[in-house]
Parts: structure tokens; sequence; C-alpha cells
């Protein structure tokens, strides 16, 4: 289980997490023709009921893209931000931050889900490149709402299923402004163990009592 | 000031006069607000999916619709309430994620809405108020005292049912 991560698995995830950063941060410079960086400061595994005050408290405005992994080890993605950033993060993508100013605007609606896009998109091919699992996206949705609604609406997606969440806070810096976001990986049950055998720490796993650990 | 309880996830509580029952950044689930205006009781349970029949292990039965109304009606009639008097309000079920081409499983805020009225009218309970669907998230408050059920979103006035 998830839960169970040693610190040698943690820090292979975390290696995962720095890589989609890396990658993620490029793909945005080309894009925008300007440096954009990316940093991981923080890799943690949680229950998703409880991210909620990771990520700032229940009633906490933000906004959510949220997609599916197909392929090897499908799994779900949720890129978290702040309300305040993301009206900078669409300006960014359009190029002119006077046409973003409304959030729910079909302009800045859809730059949005593209940052978002490139973003998971670009962490995905990094994990896929890394793992050597084939793994595709599907295509994001987005939500812009209070944090607890968001993230209960994916626990109700994820159903039965696997419920702890690898965490990867990410600092994104453009133009002198960063975005501290947060992403999230639920892999579905058996994938955590088929990503963890392909970077080679299958076998990092504590054995708790009364817990198992992925086979 | 009157207590406050959390209804978290999956939970149900029944409480009485003067506590306020809460449940904070409601999604696709369901808050299903049952109360007696006599008694001044009443309880909330906080529904995630539609149907228990779909659960592979050791049933949580708060988590479900066809479940937790049962057990929230039980409860309350072992604290003296006769369905006759229960008044029954709902408030949920928002649909969070836009999508292109959007599949049937995300929905999930519609199939609750669903199962929960279906669910209640097996019981012989009618809802008297509602504020779900749409795309926005809500959070409840239950005020036992009044039977008022104020409903928040984000960006909106405040909605009492």
């Amino acid at each position: 289980m998830i839960q169970n991560l040693t610190p040698l698995q943690l820090d292979a995830m975390r290696e995962v997490g720095n890589i989609g950063a890396g990658h993620a941060a490029t793909v945005l410079s080309q894009l925008l023709k300007q440096k954009v960086s990316m940093s991981v400061p923080e890799v943690a595994v949680l229950p998703l009921a409880e991210a909620c005050d990771v990520v700032g408290g229940v009633e906490q405005p933000m906004v959510g893209v949220y997609l599916r992994v197909f392929g090897g080890a499908p799994s779900k993605i949720l890129y978290l931000f702040p309300e305040d950033k993301a009206l900078f993060l669409a300006g960014l993508l359009i190029n002119d931050q006077e046409k973003c100013k409304n959030l729910l605007g079909e302009l800045e609606v859809s730059a949005l889900k593209e940052i978002g896009n490139i973003l998971t998109g670009a962490y995905v091919y990094a994990f896929s490149n890394f793992t050597g699992i084939d793994m595709l996206s599907s295509v994001p949705a987005l939500a812009y709402d209070m944090v607890g609604a968001i993230l209960n609406t994916i626990l109700a997606d994820l159903g039965e299923m696997g419920d702890y969440a690898l965490i990867i806070k990410t600092q994104l810096l453009a133009c002198d402004e960063s975005v501290d976001g947060h992403f999230f990986l639920v892999p579905d049950p058996g994938s955590l163990a088929t990503i963890l055998s392909a970077l080679g720490v299958k076998d990092g796993c504590q054995k708790q009592s009364g817990s198992e650990c992925p086979n | 000031m009157p207590e406050t309880i959390r209804v978290g996830m999956s939970q149900l509580v029944v409480a009485e006069a003067p506590t306020i029952l809460v449940t904070l950044g409601l999604g696709s689930c369901v808050a299903v607000c049952i109360y007696d205006y006599l008694l001044k009781v009443g309880g909330m349970a906080h529904i995630m999916l539609p149907d228990s029949s779909i659960a592979t292990d050791a049933v949580n039965r708060g988590k479900f619709a066809d479940t937790a109304i049962v057990d929230l009606v039980t409860a309350l009639q072992k604290k003296g309430t006769a369905k006759e008097r229960m008044v029954v309000k709902i408030a949920g079920g928002a649909q969070m994620f836009s999508y292109q081409g959007m599949d049937h499983q995300i929905q999930i805020g519609a199939r609750n809405i669903k199962a929960v009225e279906e669910n209640l009218a097996r019981l012989g309970l009618t809802i008297t108020n509602r504020s779900v669907g749409g795309n926005l998230g809500r959070s409840v408050f239950m005020d036992l005292s009044t039977g008022d059920v104020r409903v928040k979103m984000l960006n909106s006035p405040e909605i009492i049912l």
C-alpha cells in the first residue's frame, strides 16, 4: 500500500517528481519563449481526505485540473493551484495579462486547462520515460471551487479504490512570480507496485503488522 | 454559542437542539438532512456514492445512499421521531469538473441525487427543500434549533432551505 512506502521508495518517487518538474519547466519555457523554472520542495504520502489541510483548509478556493492516466499503471492526477495565481498562469499562456480578468471566463478556463494539460502531460511523459511504463493521459477537466469540494468529488470518483495520494509540492517561477502548486498522483490498486518495480525499488518495502507489501 | 458538529465524508450524525451540524466543501457528495420540528431532533448523512452493491469489502454504511438513508431514519426513530414528522432537505451533488467528452463515471453528482431521491421515496419520505446539482461545491449548516439548512457556495449569496 502507498502509505507504507519506505524512505528509499519515497526518494525514488521524489526523483520522478523532480524529473517531471524539470520536463514541465522546459516545455513551458519553450512554449512561452521565456525562462520558467520549477522545483519540488516536498514530496509526501497522505490520505486524500487529509490533503485539504496541506493546501490551506477545506473552504479555500482553488483551481484543480484533473485527469486520468491510462496504460501500464492506471492512475489519477490532480494539479491544484491557488486562485490568485490562476489568472497569472492563464495570462502567461495567452501572453497578455490584461486579457485575463475573470477566472470563470471562457478564454481563461481554456488557458488554465491547457496549462494544466501541459504540466501534467510533462509529468506523465517524464514518468513514463523514466519507468518505461506506457502511460497516456485523458483530456483534462477543470474545477474552480472550495478545495474540500474538489477533493471530495475525486474521492467519490475513486470510490472503493486506493485513496492515498502521493503529493508533490511544486514551485513554478516565471516573470518574478512564484506559483505554489500541488501535484497529486493517485495510483489505482496494483499500479503502485508496477511503478515501484519499474523503478527497481519494489522490495524496499517495510513490512508492518496488519498491512501488506505491494506485490 | 451552540455546539457545532462536523459531519465528515461517509459519516452520519444525529443530535438535538441547540446543535449545528456542519459539512464543509461538499462536491459531488450529497448531504441528507432530516428534522423533527416537534422534538427539535435532526440528523445529517454525508453520502459519497449511490449504491452499496459496488462495495468489495466490509461496507462503510455511511458512504452509500441506500444504506446511509436507512440508518439515518432508524437512528432518528430511536430518538423518538416518527416518520410522519420528518422534514427532509438535501444539498450537494454538484458536477464539479467540466470535461469535453464527459464520461459517465465522473457524473457521480447526478447519480447520487437520483439514488438519494429513490431511497427516500422507498421509505415514504418526501423532500421538501433542495439545493442540488449545478457546478459549485457547497458548505451546509443545519441548525437543530430551527430546522433551517444554510447552504454556502463560492461567490454566491447564501441560501436557506
